[in-house]
């Protein structure tokens, strides 16, 4: 290993060691999630007055943006894991780049489906081939590959690099989602979040979005770590951590 | 909170058709892949402990016929 890489880092990648630091961190992370999206929740759907123009319809984007924002922060990494998996042959960068790819997809999933049915009142139609709508798709294909691919080799190590490999060719679609809205004339809207520059939102709808972008990012982490913990379990079921583990849950 | 209002509010304005069916697809994809993973967790360490049976009991049995040869 490069020694700049710091050694904990190293260590952290080991299976056992990994195992027990997302068990300890995944109840936080889930009850962080919950406690964030409950407030969002409440601030979307009971403090946030009506839209002018969408009345009580723009409510869906208090989950239809954080989840497609999540939809790509989820693929990105899943590409970073992947590259890592295929350069440096790390097991654990293997296991969180296949765990993420279930999670992205189901992500990708909701973000069709709310748009879909935020579309048919506000444009007249469930489904349009815009080229947001069309990159999103082809980003919930690609995430289907991913696990397809992963899931038809017999051995799961080599199952995982080919997938991976996979994931990482298709992380081009990722800036094509992203600026879909400012490179081609799309029905879709341009974002009204931006980092740089005044955001077109009022301050009271704003705040539950990015409580619920927080939210969608906790339950991620405790998702992703409780399927990086199973697989870790699955794969390495040979070796004595595992055996512990599997005689200790009997006992309790 | 008196009935009216709990009334307006699950009648989203007209749009409740859209914007409850939105919320019940996020909930449940969301607690489909919280619980699928956990059940596999669960068969996993199960099988686990299955094949450490059996390679307890084939260890058993080999010792017992070797100490019944000798």
């Amino acid at each position: 290993m490069a020694n700049w890489i710091p050694l904990w880092l190293h260590k952290l990648s080991s299976p056992p060691v990994f195992y027990g630091f997302a068990g300890k961190l995944r109840p936080w992370a889930i009850a962080l999630a919950l406690i964030l999206g409950v407030a969002a929740l409440y601030g979307g759907l009971v403090l946030a007055p009506p839209d002018y123009q969408q009345g009580d319809d723009y409510r869906i984007i208090f989950i239809h943006v954080p989840c497609a924002w999540m939809s790509l922060f989820i693929y990105g990494v899943m590409g970073i894991a992947a590259f890592i998996a295929l350069v440096w042959r790390i097991k654990l960068a293997e296991v969180v780049a296949m765990a993420s790819a279930p999670i992205g997809a189901s992500f990708t999933f909701i973000t069709l489906v709310t748009g879909s049915l935020w579309g048919e009142r506000m444009w007249g139609t469930w489904w349009t081939w815009d080229a947001r709508l069309t990159s999103e798709l082809v980003l919930l294909f690609l995430y289907l590959g991913v696990i397809g691919l992963y899931h038809s080799f017999e051995d799961r190590r080599q199952g995982a690099r080919t997938a991976a490999f996979l994931a990482l060719i298709g992380i081009v679609n990722v800036p094509i989602v992203h600026f879909s809205v400012n490179w081609w004339n799309t029905l879709h809207q341009g974002s009204t979040i931006r980092l740089l520059g005044p955001s077109s939102i009022a301050p009271s709808m704003i705040w539950p979005l990015l409580t619920m972008m927080a939210a969608t990012k906790c339950y991620y982490v405790a998702s992703l770590f409780g399927r990086t913990r199973t697989d870790l379990l699955a794969l390495e079921s040979g070796k004595d951590w595992v055996r512990h583990i599997a005689e200790n849950e009997v006992a309790r | 909170m008196s009935v009216a209002s709990l009334q307006s509010f699950f009648a989203m304005g007209g749009y409740a058709a859209y914007v409850w069916p939105a919320y019940g697809v996020f909930f449940i994809v969301l607690l489909i892949d919280w619980l699928a993973p956990q059940f596999r967790r669960r068969r996993v360490l199960r099988e686990l402990r299955a094949r450490m049976a059996r390679q307890d009991a084939r260890k058993d049995r080999a010792s017992r016929n070797s100490t019944a040869a000798t």
